[in-house]
Parts: C-alpha cells; sequence; structure tokens
C-alpha cells in the first residue's frame, strides 16, 4: 500500500484531536505519515505513532509562525515530491483548507474539501461530502493528480493502531513566496475550559431568545453539567452576546456531535448548515412552529428560562 | 497613487430555495433563483470603504458564470462599483475549482490589478479556497479571511480570526484579499446606485479572450468528479411536547433514555 500524507493540527506538539481522526481514515486507503511543522515533533510522535503513524516527517523553522500559509505549503510540497504519496489529507480548518488548495495546483491535482467520510475505492479515495446545508450527500474523488482531500472534524472516531513513530527532520527550502505575507502578531484564543466546539460530544447552543450576554450563563450552567462545548447562532454572535469563535452554521463552525441542544435558536437554513448532521438534536424553542422542530428527536415548546434551568437540575440529581 | 481593486463575486443559487442537482450532478442554476452571493457582498463592501478611504481608486467587479449573473454585476454596480466584467462561455459548464481560479486569474491580470478582494467562501460551493489559488496563480501574497481590512501606503493591513489564535497580516501590494461576514454590515444599493449602474460598463469576455483552452476548463477538464449524488433522507419527525411546568425534566428523562445522562 501507498503512503498517505497527513498534515497534523497542533499547537506546540500538543496533537488536535481532527488529526488522529485523519490517521484513522488514512489506514482505509494507505499506510500513514504525518507531517509535522513548527516546534513539538518529538512530544507528537508518541500520539501519531499510537494512532498508526510510523513516520513523521519535521520541520520546524521561523517561516511557520511569521507568515501565513506559504511555507506550510512548500514543506508540504517537497515531501509530496520525495514521498509520491496516494493521497494527501488535511483538517478542514480555514487555514488547512488554504494550504490543501495550493498543494494541490502545484501538484497538478484535483482538490476535494470537507469530506465527511472517506473510503478506498477503485479508481482512488472516495470522499464523502455533506453539500447544500447538508440537504444533499455527494460522494466525489480527485480525477488527477494525488488526491488532496480536506476532512471535517468528527467525520471518524480515532482507533488506536500503535506502532512506534521515528521523527524523520526535514530541511525545507522555502520559495520566494513564502514570506509575502507576515504574520505581524498573535492572541491566541483564551481557554474556556470547555471542550472545543468542533470536537465536542455534546453541544449546548444560544440564539436571539437567550437574549442578552448575561443571560447565556442559562447555556453555560447546563453545558458545563453536560460537559459540553457552548455554541451560538449568528443572531446571538452579531448581538454581541457571545464570541465568533463559538458561531455555529454555514459562516462559523460546523459540529457534528452526539448530540446537540439549541435554545431560543429558529433553525435557519444557515445554522442548520452547521448542525444538520448532529446525531441527536433537541430543541427548546417557545414558537411551536419554528422550523428547527422539523429536525428534533426531541423538542419542548416553552421558555427556554423555565425549561433549561430545570433540565441542569435534573441532570445535575440524576448524576448525584 | 491610484490603486485598481478588483471584486470577484459569484451569481449562486438562493440557500433558502430548494437547490438541487442536474443530471450531470452540477448545481441546477435553473430550478431557483440566483443572488450575488451574500458572503460577496461583504467583499464589495469593503472595496468602497477603501475607496472612500484613499484617493483616485477604481473598483471593478468580476465574475465567472452563465447570462444570469450579470445580475450580481448590476447588484455590485448599484452598491458603488465603478465597472463590472462577466466571463461567460459555454465551455465553463461544470467547471471545478481549480479552472474556476485559472480563469479568474486570467481574467484578474487582463483588467489590471493591484488588489483582488474576495468573499470568505460562496454559499454553494462553499470551498473557502478560490482566493488562496488566485493568489497562487499570480504569485503575490494571500491576505485571507480578513475581519478587518485596511489599505495605507502600497500594503493591505488586516486581522485574521483563526480557531486556536487572532493574527494581525500585513503584505506588500499586488496582493490577494478575502473577508469575512465579521468585517461589517454591506450598504443597501440607494436609488441613485441603481440607476447609475445602468449606465456603467460591463467587459464582456469568453475563453478566447484570456487565451484559456476550453480543455483545461469545464466538467471534461475539471481534476475532481462527482460520482454520486443523493437527497439526505428527512429525519424522522421526533417528539415534541409543550412545556406544562414539567418540560425540563420530560427532556432530562428524554437525554437519560439516550444515555446522555
Ligand atoms: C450568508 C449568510 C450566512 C449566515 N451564517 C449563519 C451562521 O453561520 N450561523 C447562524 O446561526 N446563522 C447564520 N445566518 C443567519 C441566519 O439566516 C439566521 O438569521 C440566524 O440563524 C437566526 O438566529 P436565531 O435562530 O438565534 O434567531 P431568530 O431567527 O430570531 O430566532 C430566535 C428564536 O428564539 C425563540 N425564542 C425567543 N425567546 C425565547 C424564549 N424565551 N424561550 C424559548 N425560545 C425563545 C423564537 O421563537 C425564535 O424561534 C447566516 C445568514 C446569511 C445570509
Ligand atoms: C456542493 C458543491 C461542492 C463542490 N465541491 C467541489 C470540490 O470538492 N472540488 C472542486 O474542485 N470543486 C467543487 N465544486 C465546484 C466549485 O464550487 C466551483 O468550481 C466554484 O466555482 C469554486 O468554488 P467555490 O464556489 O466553493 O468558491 P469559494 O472558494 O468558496 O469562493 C471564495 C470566493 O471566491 C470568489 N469566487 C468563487 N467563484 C467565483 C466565480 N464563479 N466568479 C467570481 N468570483 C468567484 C468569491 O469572491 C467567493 O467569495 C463544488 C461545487 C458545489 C456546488
Amino acid at each position: 500500500m501507498g503512503e498517505v500524507l497527513v498534515l497534523v493540527d497542533h499547537v506546540d506538539g500538543a496533537v488536535r484531536k481532527p488529526t488522529l481522526e485523519l490517521l484513522t481514515l488514512a489506514r482505509r486507503i494507505g499506510e500513514p505519515v504525518a507531517v509535522h511543522l513548527g516546534p513539538g515533533a518529538d512530544t507528537a510522535a508518541a500520539t501519531l505513532g499510537e494512532y498508526g503513524a510510523s513516520t513523521v516527517h519535521a520541520a520546524d523553522a521561523p517561516e511557520f509562525a511569521d507568515y501565513l500559509v506559504v511555507p506550510q505549503v512548500d514543506a508540504l510540497e517537497q515531501v509530496a515530491k520525495a514521498v509520491n504519496p496516494v493521497a494527501v489529507l488535511l483538517p478542514s480548518s480555514g487555514e488547512a483548507k488554504e494550504v490543501a488548495a495550493r498543494l494541490a495546483l502545484r501538484l497538478g491535482s484535483g482538490l476535494i474539501t470537507d469530506a465527511v467520510d472517506l473510503e478506498a475505492g477503485a479508481e482512488g479515495p472516495v470522499a464523502t461530502q455533506s453539500v447544500f446545508a447538508a440537504g444533499f450527500t455527494v460522494r466525489s474523488r480527485v480525477s488527477r493528480g494525488t488526491p488532496v482531500i480536506t476532512v471535517k472534524p468528527n467525520s471518524a472516531t480515532p482507533e488506536p493502531a500503535p506502532v512506534s513513530a521515528t521523527v524523520q527532520p526535514l530541511k525545507v527550502l522555502f520559495g520566494s513566496a513564502a514570506t509575502g505575507t507576515k504574520i505581524v502578531s498573535r492572541t491566541p484564543r483564551e481557554d474556556t475550559g470547555r471542550p472545543e466546539l468542533t470536537e465536542a460530544a455534546i453541544v449546548v447552543s444560544g440564539g436571539r431568545g437567550v437574549n442578552g450576554a448575561e443571560n447565556f450563563a442559562v447555556i453555560e450552567a447546563l453545558a458545563d453539567e453536560l460537559g459540553a462545548a457552548v455554541g451560538a447562532s449568528r443572531a446571538a454572535v452579531d448581538a454581541g452576546w457571545y464570541p465568533h469563535t463559538n458561531q455555529v452554521g454555514q459562516t462559523g463552525k460546523t459540529v457534528s456531535p452526539q448530540l446537540y441542544i439549541a435554545a431560543g435558536i429558529s433553525g435557519a437554513i444557515q445554522h442548520r448548515a452547521g448542525m444538520q448532521t448532529s446525531k441527536t438534536i433537541v430543541a427548546v424553542n417557545k414558537d411551536a412552529e419554528a422550523p428547527i422542530f422539523d429536525l428534533v428527536d426531541y423538542g419542548v415548546v416553552g421558555d427556554l428560562f423555565q425549561v433549561l434551568p430545570q433540565l441542569t437540575d435534573e441532570v445535575k440529581a440524576r448524576k448525584g | 497613487m491610484s490603486l485598481r481593486i478588483v471584486v470577484c463575486v459569484k451569481y449562486v443559487p438562493d440557500a433558502t430555495g430548494d437547490r438541487h442537482f442536474a443530471e450531470d450532478h452540477t448545481t441546477d442554476r435553473d430550478a431557483v433563483d440566483g443572488l450575488l452571493s451574500e458572503l460577496d457582498e461583504y467583499a464589495v463592501e469593503q472595496a468602497l470603504q477603501i475607496k472612500e478611504a484613499n484617493d483616485d481608486v477604481e473598483i471593478t467587479v468580476l465574475t465567472m458564470g452563465g447570462d444570469d449573473a450579470k445580475d450580481a454585476l448590476r447588484k455590485a454596480l448599484s452598491m458603488g462599483a465603478d465597472k463590472a466584467a462577466h466571463v461567460n462561455d459555454e465551455a465553463l459548464h461544470g467547471t471545478d475549482v481549480m479552472g474556476t481560479s485559472l480563469v479568474l486569474a486570467k481574467a484578474v491580470e487582463q483588467i489590471g490589478y493591484d488588489l483582488v478582494l474576495c468573499g470568505m467562501s460562496s454559499t454553494d460551493g462553499v470551498m473557502g479556497v478560490l482566493p488562496a489559488l488566485l493568489a497562487e496563480r499570480l504569485g503575490v501574497p494571500q491576505v485571507t479571511l480578513l475581519s478587518e481590512v485596511s489599505v495605507a501606503d502600497g500594503t493591505v493591513n488586516g486581522r485574521r480570526d483563526g480557531d486556536t489564535a487572532s493574527q494581525r497580516l500585513s503584505a506588500a501590494l499586488p496582493a490577494v484579499a478575502s473577508v469575512t461576514d465579521q468585517s461589517g454590515e454591506a450598504r443597501y444599493p440607494s436609488f441613485k446606485g441603481i440607476m447609475a449602474a445602468k449606465k456603467k460598463p460591463v467587459l464582456a469576455l469568453d475563453l478566447s479572450d484570456l487565451g484559456i483552452d476550453p480543455a483545461d476548463v469545464g466538467l471534461a477538464g475539471a481534476w475532481s468528479a462527482v460520482d454520486e449524488v443523493a437527497e439526505r433522507p428527512a429525519r424522522t419527525a421526533g417528539t415534541v411536547v409543550k412545556d406544562e411546568g414539567e418540560g425540563g425534566r420530560q427532556l432530562a428523562a428524554f437525554l437519560a433514555e439516550r444515555r446522555f445522562v
């Protein structure tokens, strides 16, 4: 079987969960080989090996932190040309999608973004995409060059397949475009202590019905009781009640948790685009006609300020 | 110093309509009314704000699309763009993102540019990669996914809010930028704007004008292929109860039954 390059998503060597999903999917179509850019490869290697990567191509250089996107493209291109992989897999973050696109163009290869599943096929890897606000499922493949595919978080359950990983240092020869866009400064996101929105098993989201930033405490209380991440509709974000990083929907995050709880959210198509593939959907809304009820496994027509605190207390009681 | 901005805008099927695929697995562009992608209005808005803040700025809006796509150009012109270019050619039907970036890159070069502005993604394909591909093809910096953008002294600056950090970016012109829906509400066309738009020039371009071989674009020239499309089965209707004072507890019982608590 040929090698499948996987770009590692990490913060200083702490591997993020989508990478483990990519390694798991990569094993269906070939032998996973990780590409780790930036500091921390030795830390990451243990985790990467745990999920089946026997080789970790690792490069660290100031360019990765100081300039946007292109240094990563240079590195991946160099590895791809040396290894000649059967596919390259990247996470579906805004940044990794841009890296994927430029890499594909340089390799003369087709690109598929936002796959939610991946399997081997007679003519190369077959990707499943969920499109038109998750109204359709599409199966597609790259028909020219080395398939470059980005995969959405929560598309597979990470399965360990331990091997011992060898770190192969990589010296990247950066092209002139690498230093085109300077990252002048960087402000890390504040850690809320809650699970990552796209990775969480449970998401509790609030919308315009929450009616004020201070009222989001009702959403957070339920989320914390369930060990859930907190989401918000664009209406709530635009009103300034909750940060944009927590927005669920077409122009926010796509989530696909085991359980999605929508409170005070009407269920507009652009919101559904970001949560429709959740396994179980629950809604609390005082309008019985709200379109969100078309999606639910369980819905409560009522005031969220009555229903949610009662639910939170009941969850606490059942746990205790 | 003059500044030439080209804004790339896409004409897309209305997302609130009943979108479908055609027989050949391409987007059915007849079944649902089209419009200027809402996310590209943000790019037009930022171009207009840059024009207001700088001297001697000219804004061209560019689209690749069928005959109806001129509606997207009209709307952008009525918002205040100066002129438009429309790449329209039978051979473009079914073009993938690689082909689209080739066509737009050639068109942008032909029009002449200092800054190319795009939306964060289309509302139909939603790949969000076209601006990066344009930068790669044009050999200029990409300054993308900005929630804030400004141009001064031959550089473009902006703020990019990523997953783990917020970054301040800077690049020399010429460059390709894209803006998100956090960059500021787009203005509505005024009556005066709508009237003025009717007299603004629209340059018509086809593949031969751009020196592109039709074999490199279209469904046959695509580097990716769709094998199968299926409508997602409607979710089976669930239980909806009215809260009579027990709604929270009923919901807790449901969650317990599904083993979430
Ligand atoms: C290009 C584009 C992209 C977009 N991207 C996104 C996106 O990424 N994410 C997103 O969410 N939206 C997005 N939108 C906006 C989307 O169209 C809707 O406007 C938005 O989702 C509405 O948010 P909402 O449901 O919170 O508000 P509303 O539609 O106003 O609904 C509020 C709901 O709360 C209920 N309610 C009020 N008070 C209470 C109460 N006390 N208890 C219980 N229920 C109550 C009401 O009955 C109502 O159903 C986008 C739009 C466009 C055009
Ligand atoms: C559901 C669906 C899935 C698809 N999946 C793939 C895929 O996996 N691989 C693939 O190669 N192709 C795919 N395509 C085709 C691809 O969407 C089109 O080729 C499209 O022209 C470019 O991609 P986008 O619309 O996603 O653009 P994006 O990258 O999302 O667009 C970003 C910005 O580029 C500009 N722009 C985009 N298109 C135009 C245009 N025609 N004219 C002017 N400006 C424009 C706009 O400023 C826009 O905001 C898909 C199409 C659909 C409808």
